[in-house]
């Protein structure tokens, strides 16, 4: 099931970029496909962020993954590097799970 | 980039050194995707098949995200096509800019990312195909390089609960959403796709709030 998704993923994104590559550009040359297009990862990664911290189960929780994000967030607001931002997390998370 | 006063050689080197200065940073991104995909429950080499074929980092972030927390593949897929959907508008921009012809052509699709694309058309006049070429190798051997790392780091650590990683995986997602939402409108795009996010979670299988949540920019299609 993994290398399906795996796989399907490759294709897709792979066409992804050859069609911008082979079509006509006044196709996509339009304003508003352009703006929606361009902000689609906006609310695709915002809705990322709280479901990887959120979710359990279909239903929502909030465990050692939100301090972790906490901790993250304060990191990128004074914009500290992505692996730090990224680690501290995780050792935030780690280490409240230890104490507990 | 403004480096008018340099000569041509010397221009070329600073694009190279920037290209390679590039991919040192985005090593950053593959090693916490190496981590995070085997604690989503992909094997080492699954991982590196994805950045090598999928090899756009966003997508790939999703798409082990929505499998990690038990996710259909259809619904990890459509996440990552829908990430992937702006390197279509890269590739047009960059197809006006860069004679690339040819079986070249499918080398340029593939190295057609966020970076290459900044790189290419900040370059100055007449280095464009080395900006573009120079980041995205630089980009995909350490990206691909960064990926087995943490891949094989992660598998090796134990438990990975235990050791915080999934909260790692939402704050890659934050550090990658930030630069983007500087300005208020998209700031409040974003707090819009989070808030139909949760409200799914309850409702929907996983996977699919993510989906609902990119919906929030069908406004934009219809109004002017």
């Amino acid at each position: 099931m993994i290398w399906a998704a795996v796989l399907l993923a490759s294709a897709g994104c792979f066409l992804l970029k050859i069609a911008g590559w082979s079509v006509p550009a006044a196709w996509l040359e339009r304003d508003r496909l352009q703006r929606a297009a361009v902000l689609l990862p906006v609310p695709l990664l915002a809705a990322l962020v709280v479901v990887q911290t959120f979710a359990g189960d279909q239903r929502l929780v909030v465990d050692a993954r939100a301090a972790g994000l906490a901790v993250g967030a304060v990191l990128v607001v004074l914009r500290a590097p992505f692996l730090l931002v990224v680690v501290a997390a995780a050792v935030t998370a780690a280490a409240l799970r230890a104490l507990a | 980039m403004r480096r008018r006063a340099l000569s041509q050689p010397d221009q070329r080197r600073a694009v190279v050194r920037d290209a390679v200065g590039i991919g040192v940073a985005v090593g950053a991104y593959g090693l916490s995707f190496g981590a995070a995909a085997v604690t989503a429950g992909l094997s080492t080499l699954q991982a590196c098949a994805l950045s090598l074929l999928v090899f756009t980092g966003a997508s790939q972030f999703a798409l082990v995200g929505v499998l990690g927390a038990g996710g259909s593949v259809l619904a990890a897929v459509a996440s990552a096509l829908l990430l992937g959907s702006r390197n279509t508008l890269y590739a047009v921009r960059l197809s006006a800019l860069l004679p690339v012809r040819g079986v070249r052509r499918v080398a340029a699709a593939q190295l057609t990312i966020d970076e290459s694309t900044g790189m290419a058309t900040a370059a100055p006049r007449g280095l464009e195909l080395t900006a573009f070429w120079a980041t995205g190798a630089s980009v995909y051997v350490l990206w691909n390089l960064a990926t087995l790392l943490g891949a094989v780091g992660a598998a090796r650590l134990g438990d990975p609960a235990v050791l915080g990683l999934d909260a790692a995986v939402p704050a890659a997602f934050l550090a990658l959403l930030a630069p983007q939402v500087r300005a208020r409108r998209t700031l409040g795009v974003a707090v819009a796709g989070a808030l139909v996010a949760l409200a799914a979670v309850p409702l929907f299988p996983p996977g699919v709030p993510v989906l609902l949540a990119g919906l929030v920019v069908l406004p934009l299609l219809v109004r002017p």
